[in-house]
């Protein structure tokens, strides 16, 4: 059933290691069917790869359901690729067409470096959270779900922002290697809900502190928005910046007092 | 050295057993705790509410993942909800009744007081959970809303749109994450646990390979707990994620850790059907659909009409023909099955005629479009991108794949491997599920195992070791198992052959699918066991890996991996062999009702089969734990 495209041209971006300069592999798939994913396309050629006694391409991928966020790729200088509000491993090869040339980067961010071939090391974004991307509520004395009612709006727009999967293709987009649409989603996941009020202002504070460490800055170019696998608004770092401004007088108040 | 199985059960009623136990279990005191370092193995639901809890008591704890980030564990992919026993909609649940439906749902095959335990803690894991600032779904008053789900005639399921797991794994993750920032935690990423090291016949320490520089070390613990996820992957295709494996697992079984069921394994109805021969995994369509959406096939075999223009009375909605009191939400092994049978009469449909419709259509008539988008907008997002059809205008395509494993390491009511001082926690342990897993119930189990029984647990066996010396990493036991490891992933090297090790995955998945799957016969599992052991010798002689073992290599990684799949695998179709009977997601064709349902036979097989490793993956030994029903009379599982 499945139609093929004849032949495509893969330009694949190849690095032994962090340290030694990369450079461009040409690689001409034959016979690929419009059903494979793309990264099945990459399994094709690695499959090819290592029966011709090469080395295998190095690239990042787990669930390949769009929702773990191991994978990533520039896919013709377009974080996740052409497909809006899809992840690399959900774009599918009937969204190219027989002949065309197909440049595939790893993320390009200073804060990601290089590990091999297309795959980066996005471990600040951990750093973050565990700065205080989370609430303290440790296990056992938690009271009953229902104790406290959450607005319906109130819940669905928290998990909005809770949806980020915390794959970078928000920093990979950005001009100056930001990861506010990042930090901005979990920011406004969890100060949103009546249950993260306690750390709202101390969190806010650590999670951007320690972003600034690690990530450009934001101008607000949108790219992120429009890179996010999972659609995340640029409202979330509207509201992060906003609870930021105000921590710096709210913790200031509150440190006085000790 | 022949193993025993103790399951622990605590004496008394069942509903006190729990209680029973932590009343008298031995105790850490909380200086004391910090004397003890624990290493867990995985960082999905288990392991990372199991790491972070451990550490919030007060233990050290070192956390290994082969992700490069604890948030990637497969967990995050479970889409449609997690149960608990809370009554919020007032329908008539209970403990007793969750309890009830998981064993029933199981086939008569769980252990009654693990499951009943599970039953207990499921309402300590919703509160837990929206304290950490999961966001459930929420009805307008700003109460918790439920959803339906196989095998229950209540509404208990608690959901996060379709990404329940991701919803709380990363709960779990951010009190994990908590941990490490303030160093309760010390995490190793991107490290593959390669063997468990046993001194003095109790568990002292794993061995680990980093990924990144293929360097193999040694840690030592006091405990060690596996939380390493199932073994679908067995399969090739599946809808795991595509590194899961069962390496962790395998390497405790060959360390003397039993390993129960393996044979107990379950495909899932709603997936999208294979498109292709190269296609690297298959892809879960929530059974939360089957809420709304109904299933069914032309009458006639030979329709080839667009499903809009085949009227009414010409389709087969076979599962409420067949099932009318449970219906579209039969549980998964009854609805599988009956989606082979539909298709192996060549009713199926789509291109390739290997699927079955689930249709949105009269659900869209009653509630609207946008109540159905809101309620699985982005699942039909995904089977668009997956397919190119749009669920909304026609009906979805689904078939049964392999999806969760009930076996798993045998672990007794604490926990415990055959391996003193070894866990194993959430789908990698066999405990909770029997031959069938209900929906919205691995969520549930992970974090119980996790959050309310092993941090428990564990102080009961610790308490004895308290200011005894264990032994470090020079040990002798550690320099072996290293050297075992290099040897191992040297070979893998240097075989040179001409074959990829996805190559004897896919050949190997194709058998233990052939002959292991939905359907499986005496005949066909010899096959299989004569396959299976020639393709393995092939591997060994024309396996191809490329590249290095002293930086990333995943194709060696991968090689490992496989290799692991093919001792599995015999075991699988061996277990399977000896359960002479038919039940849950193990259903053989020589027993069967008339009506083509599950045959169990209570007399011989209520017990667990847990395997020991012999030194010849052809050869396991055989030991059984009776299951002691007393609580619940066996009886036909039926769903009419």
């Amino acid at each position: 059933m499945s139609d093929k495209l004849t032949y495509i041209t893969l330009k694949i971006w190849r690095q032994g290691g962090p340290d030694t300069p990369g450079q461009f592999e040409h690689h001409v798939i034959e016979e690929i069917s419009e059903e494979a994913s793309f990264l099945e396309m990459l399994d094709i050629l690695n499959e090819q790869l290592i029966e011709a006694g090469k080395e295998a391409i190095v690239f990042d991928h787990d669930c390949r359901e769009g929702i773990c966020g191991t994978c990533s790729l520039m896919i013709d200088g377009k974080a996740h690729g052409p497909e809006k509000g899809t992840a690399t491993c959900q774009l599918h090869m009937r969204k190219f067409s027989s002949g065309d040339t197909i440049t595939v980067e790893p993320w390009r961010a200073s804060a990601f470096p290089i590990i091999k071939d297309l795959m980066v090391d996005r471990a600040p974004l951990d750093r973050i959270v565990e700065s205080g991307g989370f609430i303290s509520a440790e296990t056992g004395g938690a009271p009953d779900a229902n104790l406290i009612p959450i607005p319906k709006p109130v819940a669905d727009a928290a998990m909005d922002a809770a949806e980020c999967i915390g794959c970078g293709a928000c920093v990979a987009a950005c001009p100056n290697g930001a990861a506010n649409l990042f930090t901005g989603a979990k920011v406004t996941h969890l100060n949103l809900l009546p249950q993260g009020q306690a750390e709202r202002y101390q969190r806010v504070e650590a999670m951007v502190e320690t972003m600034d460490e690690y990530f450009g800055s934001c101008t607000n170019h949108g790219e992120c928005e429009a890179a996010c696998p999972k659609s995340i608004s640029i409202d979330v770092i509207a509201v992060m910046n906003a609870d930021y401004l105000k921590s710096k007088f709210k913790n200031r108040k509150k440190l006085s007092r000790t | 050295m022949s193993i025993t199985l103790d399951s622990k059960i605590p004496a008394g009623p069942l509903a006190d057993k729990w209680d029973e136990f932590k009343a008298h279990e031995k105790l850490v005191n909380p200086a004391n705790k910090r004397k003890f370092k624990i290493i867990v193995v995985g960082t999905g639901l288990a392991g990372a509410s199991a790491a972070a809890t451990l550490a919030e008591l007060g233990y050290q704890v070192d956390a290994f993942t082969f992700h490069d980030s604890p948030r990637r564990a497969h967990s995050i992919a479970a889409q449609g909800g997690i149960n608990a026993a809370k009554n919020y909609k007032g329908d008539g649940d209970s403990v007793y009744r969750l309890f009830y439906d998981t064993v029933k749902g199981g086939d008569f095959r769980a252990r009654e007081a693990n499951v009943h335990r599970l039953a207990q803690v499921s309402v300590n894991i919703i509160d837990q959970m929206v304290a950490q600032g999961v966001p459930f779904a929420r009805e307008y008053g700003g109460l918790l809303d439920n959803r339906s789900f196989g095998g229950a005639q209540v509404s208990r399921t608690f959901y996060a749109r379709g990404q329940t797991g991701q919803q709380l794994l990363l709960g779990a993750y951010q009190q994990l994450a908590r941990q490490i920032g303030m160093g309760g935690v010390k995490l190793y990423n991107r490290m593959e646990l390669v063997d468990i090291v046993v001194v003095d016949g109790r568990a002292a320490g794993i061995v680990v390979r980093d990924l990144m520089t293929g360097e193999i070390s040694s840690h030592s613990a006091h405990a060690v707990v596996l939380a390493t996820g199932g073994y679908g992957n067995a399969f090739f295709l599946s809808t795991n994620a595509m590194a899961c494996n069962v390496t962790a697992a395998w390497r405790a079984h060959r360390k003397g850790a039993a390993f129960a069921n393996p044979c107990y394994t379950q495909i899932h109805p709603t997936c999208i059907p294979q498109a292709d021969d190269f296609q690297s995994k298959l892809t879960l369509m929530s059974e939360s659909l089957r809420n709304d959406g109904r299933v069914w096939v032309p009458k006639n075999p030979d329709d080839t009409r667009a499903a809009a223009d085949i009227p009414e009375d010409e389709r087969d909605y076979y599962l409420e023909r067949i099932y009318p009191s449970f219906g579209n939400l039969a549980p998964r092994d009854i609805a599988s099955r009956a989606a082979k049978r539909a298709v192996d009469n060549g009713q199926g449909v789509g291109p390739l005629k290997n699927g079955v419709y689930l249709d949105f259509a009269d659900a869209i008539n009653r509630l609207g479009q946008q109540t159905v988008k809101e309620r699985y907008g982005n699942l039909f997002d995904m089977y668009e991108r997956i397919t190119g059809e749009n669920p909304y205008e026609v009906p979805m395509r689904i078939y049964p794949a392999s999806h969760y494993t009930m076996g798993g390491l045998w672990v007794d009511y604490e926990l415990m491997t055959t391996v003193p001082g070894l866990y194993c926690a959430g789908e990698a342990n066999f405990s909770d599920h029997g031959a069938n897993r209900l929906g919205a119930s691995a969520l549930m189990q992970g974090l119980s195992d996790g959050y309310f029984v092993l941090p428990y647990t564990i102080s009961n066996y610790l308490a004895d070791w308290l200011n005894k010396p264990i032994p470090g990493t020079d040990h002798e036991a550690f320099k072996a198992a290293e050297q075992q490891a290099s040897d191992r992933f040297r070979q893998f090297l240097s075989i040179g052959g001409t074959r990829s090790p996805d190559y004897f995955h896919r050949e190997l998945g194709k058998i233990i699918w052939d002959y292991c799957g939905m359907e499986r016969t005496a005949q066909g599992l010899e096959k299989a066991l004569s396959e299976i052991p020639a393709l393995y010798d092939e591997f060994q002689k024309d396996l191809r890996v490329t590249g290095t073992g002293d930086s990333l290599n995943q194709t060696l990684e991968k090689a490992g991996r496989v290799d692991d799949f093919f001792e599995l695998g015999m075991l699988m179709c061996r277990d399977a062999l000896v359960r002479e009977e038919s039940c849950g997601g193990h259903f053989r064709a020589e027993h069967q009702t008339e009506e083509g349902e599950a045959l169990r036979d209570d007399e011989n097989f209520a017990h667990v089969t847990a395997w020991e490793w012999s030194g010849d993956p052809m050869a396991p030994v055989e030991h059984r734990e009776q299951l002691e029903y007393e609580e619940i009379q066996f009886q036909t599982r039926s769903y009419k």
